[in-house]
This record gives structure tokens, C-alpha cells and sequence, in this order.
């Protein structure tokens, strides 16, 4: 085991850690303030890099793309909003299970009708192309640095979005007790509806800042619903904190734990057994991790509390 | 139970009783191929109703339980065993003993957090499943027959299949109407309608809802055996999220509680599935809006706007 | 002599910095009926809560006949014999007034893991549940739905609930709360009636009640018992009358 395939992987896992972030946030925040089980948030990500390969294909830059993408993002999660979820806000979670299941359907299916199954490809930035040096025989894509840049700026953003302004504080009263935010005279409707964008565009966001070195593809959005959902309850719900030390955990355990896992369940099994057993535990150690959290702390790490 | 409020499921059971025998001058065989299959994921979303609508336990892994059916099936074709009541019981303590081990560690956790714990432990065994090789791993394991029923190949025919699986989830259907209305099944209810009241009569809620999710993951289970002989080919993804997420839609589309409900559901949802298929192979487009038009204007479900007065919960 | 069937020592309880149980003592003995009572806020609730097991307690001792039950939970006392109502209705809204009763006497009545026999043919549930029903003067609702009854039956519900468990001790949250004058007054008789049989510890603010039915009368102000005694003891403590009763509400 090599140092830098260490530091690689170690910085592989932040990536994927501050992917989960971005997209997580925007989940937290909906469950925390509105109770709110938006199963469609994946294929939110999705739109996101589906609409940044549109505009970039129309453009073609990627620049240009991302700063279109944003407010389409936006302007979709808004529209699902007003149409859908709205109606679903004071029903129960079942109901709004049925109903986020039946977003996911339609537009997984809805962007293989208009662009086919076969993934898009998303032009990668000139400057941010290539790779440096990071240290003697480690070599790390740019792109990828900027990536964990740019989600460790936003989420510093956040940060102080969430606990230094008027609105960050409504969204924080918000998600400790709605009915009295609405009785102090704010416009609750207005609240989540900020709330949501702001959490769709985001995970538009994320899917536009990876359509460079991800497939776009339908269905790219399930597998990270899952790993998102398993983030904020990790993290605790209606809460960024946790939410962003939970993904860096789930993103570095697992990427980390695919690598060297066999290799160091080698140190107690033969070399086969290790690669079997390595293999399969693997994937399941964010879901051992998440089994284990609840275990001790039921609310997750960082609870909210109503 | 009144004789009024049986009267859905009597009309569903001698409709489904009598659809092979319509086929026959209908179409064709095929019909009553799917016919068994709807069955099959009519027996596992019926059990997932009882946890539902009876428990208040939303499982978001109950996929899980069709897995170990199925795989229950494989590995016991593998070890010679081929009788598929012998099946069934492998099966029955193999789903009893994972909703047991998960049921302790989620049902400590309550509302969302429940739900995603069930999600947890269902891709826990879902990834298991796909790395064993030996298993066929994501490809899946083709079985060579169909299993045997008191030596007999009984099942090779679909039409005894299909009325085997019907026999099966009249069965289940009579066992849990029965249980929901038992000790058991009022001490469960109560716990679900108002938790503080009942711990402050004396129930602890943590054996009833462990017992639940025994009885509802061990039904599954044998829809899961079911479903193996159906295909005669088990992969892991009988047990991915997105088919927990199935049978969570069939059981609220037929509306929780009634149990029936979730019978009709299932119907529904796959009869539909399939019709929109004859017509064009982008069928989530319509099914899709579709869901999400039920969820906010139907709150009961199907059972709740056929026969309003029989589709409450079914203690 | 046998021990009280209560005994409170020291009972304490914080929430963060904010004392809401302060060092609180008494003791009740088998057959009396005590009322606390105190102004909006003082406690009340949150005493009861962890006198039946509700709320975990920060400091003190609970003690039930004898034994220790500081660290029983809420089932558990349930089952050594402490029944309780709330201050807020607390039933089974879609069961029957007949069907709550009935699972009170379940609770009490062998294993609930029978999971054939129907539930709603056993005499052995039924019987001991129309006994309690016609008690509380609820007979002619039995088959309605918990939640079609008036706030004032579900009061009666839930006394009933409570007597259906057989219980030694009682426990009730404000019990009059929000009942007419004429509900009150048969409240207040059914309450004088179970007197004989049954002992109480009751939470109320209704002073005409209390006055009328308690032997023992404990005020509690700011999370503190400032006095415990005979109604008439109550009635001539100037402490009390200041903090709390005021000289009009005893002419």
C-alpha cells in the first residue's frame, strides 16, 4: 500500500463525500423544515447534469453551461414545488413516498425519451483539464480539486447562510417548530418554497459540476438518493453540521474501504477469502456504519431537536 | 368480521379464482403466467400492508424478504432438497431470523429513521447477494426446474402454479385478517393509534412490533419462493430498493389497513404496468403522473373509494 | 403499621437550568385521596409524569408500597398497579369506547400473544369492560368510536381505562378539565364514589372540587411543595392563601 495511492484515494473520498454534501443538504433541509420525504430529489441531481449536457451541447462551453444550468435548476425544482409537492406538505409520509416514487418513474424515464438511454458526455473545462503533481508520484486530476474546492467554498456558504442571517435563522426555527414560525406572521409558504429551490438547485448544481467525469445517464440519480438519504440521517436530520461530517464519512468510508478493505482483511484471512469478503462487505459499510449510529443514537449524530 | 365487510375480498378471491379459467377462452397461456406473478407480489405486499396499516412500520426493505425466498429456493435446489414445502420452511426461518436481527436494531429507531434503517439492511443483503459469485452475483442463478410438490412436478404446469399462488395468499389473507383481529393483532393496533397510551396501560411496543415484522417478513419469504419457481431464475435485484419501493406503492395505491387493499393494489399497479406496455415501452410516463395524481387526491386508496366501509383497517 | 402506598422523597427534575421540580416530598396512604394543586405552570404536570414513569426524574426517590421504583419505566409501573389519566385526552380514537376498556383489562389479563380468538367475542375482556363502562355512566356509548365521543366522555373514558386496570393507585391529570357544570358534578360523584375503593392522587385547579373531595390537599408553587394538610389546614395557611388561593376564592 503506497502512500499516494493512500493520498488518492483519501482525496477520491472527499470528492465523493462533498458530492453527497451538496446533494444532502438540500434533502436535510426539505425533511427538517417540512417534513418532507422528497424521494425525487436524485433525479433533481439528474436534471441538473441532463440540463448542463443541453446547454452545453447548445453553447459549447461548459462555463456557459453551468451558469445556464443554475437557474433552470432552480427554476424546475420550483415548478415541482408549485405542481406537486405543495399539495403534499401537511399529508403523511406514505403519501408523499407514493408521490416522489411516481417523480423518480416519470423522469427517469422522461430524459430516456428525449435524449435515449446511452449516457451524454459534457465537455471538461479547458483549464481545469489535466492533472498536477501533487507530491512524487502522485498525480491528481484538476478538475476533481476544484470540484472539492468548490463544494467545501459552498458549504462554508452555507454555513453562514444558515446561522448569520434573518432567513437562515427562519429556515433554523423552521426546522424546530413550523406551526410557530407561521404563528409569529412569517409566510410559511414562501419558506419552504425558498427551502426547496435552494435544495434543488444545489443538487442541480452537483449534478452539473459532475457531468464532466460521470456519466450522464437516466438513473444516475437513484444510487445517490440512497447514499444521501443514509448521509442526513447519519448526520441527523434538519441539520447541515451533520450532514456535512456524515457525507465526508460516508464518502472516505467508502471509497477507502473498496480499496484497502481485501487488503487489510488479508491480514486475518487468506488472500481469497480476504478478496471474497472484501468484496462483499465493501458496498455494505456505510449501511453497517448507518445501522450502527442508529444503534447508539436513533436520531443521528447531530438531532434537531423539535 | 361482518359478513359486509368481507364482501371485497370474497368478489376479489372468486375473480381472481375464476380468471385462469376465462383466459383459457381468451388469450393465452401467457395471461395466466402473469396472473401467478401479480399473485406472488399480491402475497408479498399484502404482508407489507399488515406491517403498514396494522403496525404503522413503513419498510422500505421488505424487497429483502422476496431475496431471501428466493435465494432460499437456490441454495436448498443446491443442497438436493427440491420439495417446495421443505422450501418454504428454509425459507420461513431464514426471513423470520433477518426480520428478528433487523427488527431489533431498527425498531430502535422510529419515524424516518425507521424507515431508512429497514432501506439499510435491505442493500446490506442485496450487496451480499451480488458479491457471491458461487450464486451467479449480479447475473443471477438459473434454477433447472421448477420444485416439487410431494415428489410430484405439480408445478411444471402454469395453470396448477397459478392456483397453488392463489391458494397461498387466500391462506395469508384469512391468517392475518384472523391475527389483526386477535390479542395480538389489538395490541399491535393500539400501539400504532396512540403509543404513550398504550405503554401507560402496560404494553411495551418493541415485542409487538418485533412479532410483526417476523410474521410479515415470513409471508414474504414464501412469496419469495414462489417468485423463484415463477422465473425459474433468481438475481439480487428481486431485492433492490426500487422493488421495496414497489411493494410500498402497491400496498398505499390499494390503500393501507384494509388488507385487501394491498391485493387490489398490486393487481392494479402490475396489470397496469403491463397494459401500458402492449402500447408503448415508456409506461413509467404514465404510471408515473399516475401515482402522484392518487397520492394527492386519494388519500384512502383504492379500497378506500370501492367499498369505503370495508376498507378500514382490518381489526 | 403498613407502609404509605406512595412515598416521594426529594423528587427533582431540570431542564437545563430551569428547576421545574424542586425537592419535592410527601407521602399518600392506601385509601386517601390527595389533590395537588398550584397555579398555571408550577409543575403539576410535570410531577405526575414522573410519578407514573413518563418523565425520567434528575434527583429522589419513588416509592410505590415499599419498593423502590425510581427506575421503572412507564409499563412497568403500569403493571405494579399505578394507572394514570391525562390532562390531554389520551384513547384509541378508532376503537370503540367498549374496545379501549376492553384493552385496559387486556393489559392485565394474561399474554397478548394469543394471536388466534378473536379479541372482540371474550368474555373474559368484555365482562370486566362493561363493569367499568357502567361505573363511569359511559354503558349507552360502548360502541362508538372513541373519537365521536364529547371532550367530557373521553374524560370518563379514559377513569374508566384506568379502573379496567385494577389499579392501587391512581393518578389524574386534571380530570374536571373542560367539563360543564353539570358533567363536573357527576365527575365529582363518581370521583367521591370510587373514594372508598380506589387511592388517588389528583391534579386539579378546580378548588370547589378539590375542597370537596380531597383528604389531603399538597400547593405546589414554582416546583416547590410549599405545603401539604387537611383542606381546612390548607384553607387557614397564610402562606398559601398568598401565593396562591387569594382571600375571594375561600369566602
Amino acid at each position: 500500500m503506497s502512500l499516494a495511492l493512500l493520498a488518492v484515494q483519501t482525496l477520491n473520498g472527499l470528492q465523493l463525500g462533498i458530492l453527497l454534501f451538496l446533494i444532502a443538504a438540500g434533502l436535510t433541509l426539505t425533511f427538517g423544515v417540512m417534513n418532507f420525504v422528497n424521494l425525487a430529489h436524485g433525479v433533481q441531481y439528474m436534471v441538473g447534469a441532463y440540463l448542463a449536457a443541453m446547454f452545453a451541447a447548445l453553447t459549447g462551453g461548459f462555463w456557459s453551461a453551468l451558469a445556464l444550468t443554475l437557474p433552470a435548476a432552480l427554476a424546475f425544482g420550483l415548478a415541482l414545488e408549485v405542481l406537486i409537492f405543495r399539495w403534499l406538505y401537511d399529508r403523511d409520509h406514505l403519501s408523499q413516498i407514493l408521490a416522489t416514487f411516481g417523480v423518480i418513474l416519470f423522469l427517469n424515464q422522461g430524459v430516456k425519451t428525449i435524449w435515449g438511454a446511452a449516457p451524454l458526455s459534457v465537455p471538461m473545462p479547458e483549464a481545469l483539464s489535466g492533472s498536477i503533481t501533487l507530491m512524487p508520484g502522485l498525480l491528481f486530476p484538476v478538475y476533481r480539486l476544484a470540484l472539492i474546492g468548490v463544494g467545501l467554498a459552498t458549504a462554508l456558504a452555507l454555513y453562514l447562510l444558515i446561522n448569520h442571517t434573518r432567513v437562515g435563522m427562519l429556515v433554523r426555527a423552521g426546522s424546530t417548530d413550523a406551526a410557530m414560525v407561521s404563528a409569529l406572521g412569517v409566510d410559511i409558504r414562501r419558506l419552504f418554497m425558498l427551502v426547496f429551490g435552494f435544495g434543488a438547485m444545489l443538487a442541480g448544481f452537483a449534478g452539473a459540476m459532475v457531468a464532466p467525469i460521470l456519466s450522464v445517464e437516466p438513473g444516475m440519480g437513484d444510487n445517490l438518493l440512497i447514499l444521501a438519504f443514509v448521509v442526513i440521517v447519519i448526520g441527523g436530520i434538519g441539520s447541515i453540521r451533520g450532514a456535512f461530517l456524515a457525507a465526508l464519512m460516508v464518502g472516505l468510508i467508502d471509497t477507502l474501504g473498496r480499496t484497502f478493505g481485501p487488503q487489510l482483511l488479508r491480514l486475518a484471512l487468506s488472500p481469497s477469502a480476504a478478496s471474497q469478503t472484501g468484496r462483499a462487505l465493501a458496498p455494505m459499510l456505510i449501511y453497517i456504519l448507518m445501522a450502527a449510529v442508529l444503534f447508539e443514537r436513533p436520531a443521528g449524530l447531530f438531532p434537531v431537536k423539535r | 368480521m361482518t359478513a359486509r365487510g368481507q364482501t371485497p375480498a370474497i368478489v376479489l378471491f372468486a375473480g381472481l379464482a375464476l380468471f385462469p379459467l376465462a383466459a383459457r377462452f381468451g388469450a393465452d397461456a401467457y395471461l395466466v403466467t402473469l396472473g401467478a406473478r401479480i399473485l406472488i407480489f399480491a402475497l408479498a405486499a399484502l404482508s407489507l400492508d399488515f406491517l403498514v396499516g396494522q403496525g404503522a412500520l413503513v419498510s422500505f426493505g421488505h424487497a429483502a424478504y422476496l431475496g431471501i425466498g428466493a435465494y432460499s429456493v437456490v441454495l436448498a435446489s443446491i443442497a438436493g432438497i427440491d420439495d417446495l414445502l421443505a422450501q418454504a420452511l428454509i425459507a420461513i426461518v431464514a426471513a423470520a431470523l433477518f426480520a428478528a436481527l433487523t427488527g431489533y436494531v431498527s425498531l430502535r429507531a422510529s419515524g424516518v429513521y425507521y424507515i431508512m434503517s429497514t432501506l439499510a439492511f435491505g442493500q446490506m443483503l442485496y450487496f451480499l447477494f451480488v458479491s457471491l459469485s458461487a450464486l451467479g452475483g449480479d447475473d443471477g442463478y438459473t434454477l433447472s426446474s421448477r420444485s416439487r410438490l410431494i415428489g410430484k412436478p405439480l408445478l411444471e404446469s402454469d395453470f396448477s402454479f397459478y392456483y397453488l399462488c392463489l391458494a397461498a395468499l387466500a391462506l395469508a389473507y384469512l391468517v392475518l385478517a384472523r391475527v389483526a383481529k386477535s390479542r395480538f393483532g389489538r395490541a399491535l393496533n393500539a400501539v400504532r393509534q396512540n403509543p404513550l397510551r398504550a405503554r401507560a396501560l402496560g404494553f411495551r411496543p418493541f415485542p409487538f412490533q418485533v412479532a410483526a415484522c417476523v410474521i410479515a417478513g415470513a409471508i414474504a419469504g414464501v412469496a419469495g419462493t414462489l417468485l423463484a419457481n415463477q422465473s425459474e431464475f433468481v438475481a439480487p435485484a428481486f431485492m433492490s430498493w426500487q422493488r421495496s419501493g414497489e411493494l410500498l406503492v402497491m400496498t398505499i395505491l390499494g390503500g393501507v389497513g384494509s388488507l385487501w387493499g394491498a391485493i387490489l393494489g398490486a393487481i392494479t399497479y402490475l396489470t397496469l404496468e403491463e397494459t401500458l406496455s402492449l402500447l408503448t415501452d415508456q409506461t413509467h410516463l404514465l404510471i408515473g403522473p399516475l401515482l402522484v395524481v392518487v397520492a394527492i387526491f386519494g388519500s384512502r386508496g383504492l379500497a378506500g373509494a370501492l367499498a369505503p366501509k370495508s376498507s378500514g383497517r382490518a381489526a | 403499621m403498613s407502609p404509605p402506598l406512595l412515598s416521594v422523597e426529594g423528587l427533582a427534575k431540570r431542564f437545563g437550568a430551569l428547576v421545574v421540580t424542586d425537592d419535592v416530598s410527601f407521602s399518600l396512604d392506601e385509601g386517601r385521596l390527595a389533590a395537588l394543586i398550584g397555579p398555571n405552570g408550577a409543575g403539576k404536570t410535570t410531577l405526575i409524569n414522573q410519578l407514573s414513569g413518563a418523565l425520567p426524574s434528575d434527583g429522589g426517590r419513588i416509592l410505590f408500597a415499599g419498593l423502590d421504583i425510581s427506575a421503572y419505566d412507564l409499563p412497568a409501573r403500569a403493571e405494579l398497579g399505578l394507572a394514570r389519566s391525562f390532562q390531554i385526552t389520551s384513547v384509541f380514537p378508532e376503537l370503540s369506547a367498549l374496545e379501549n376498556v376492553a384493552l385496559a383489562v387486556q393489559a392485565r389479563s394474561g399474554s397478548s400473544f394469543r394471536f388466534f380468538g378473536r379479541a372482540a367475542r371474550e368474555e373474559a375482556l368484555n365482562a370486566p369492560a362493561w363493569t367499568a363502562l357502567e361505573r363511569v355512566g359511559l354503558r349507552a356509548r360502548a360502541g362508538d368510536l372513541a373519537r365521536e365521543l364529547s371532550h367530557g366522555e373521553k374524560r370518563l373514558l379514559e377513569i374508566a381505562m384506568a379502573l379496567a386496570l385494577r389499579p392501587r393507585l391512581m393518578l389524574l391529570d386534571e380530570p374536571f378539565a373542560g367539563l360543564g357544570s353539570d358533567e363536573t358534578r357527576a365527575a365529582v360523584d363518581l370521583v367521591r364514589d370510587l373514594k372508598s375503593e380506589y387511592t388517588m392522587l389528583l391534579v386539579e385547579h378546580d378548588l370547589d372540587a378539590v375542597f370537596a373531595l380531597a383528604d389531603e390537599i399538597g400547593v405546589l408553587v414554582n416546583g416547590r411543595l410549599i405545603a401539604w394538610g387537611t383542606p381546612d389546614a390548607i384553607r387557614a395557611d397564610a402562606g398559601v392563601r398568598s401565593a396562591y388561593l387569594g382571600e375571594e376564592a375561600l369566602a
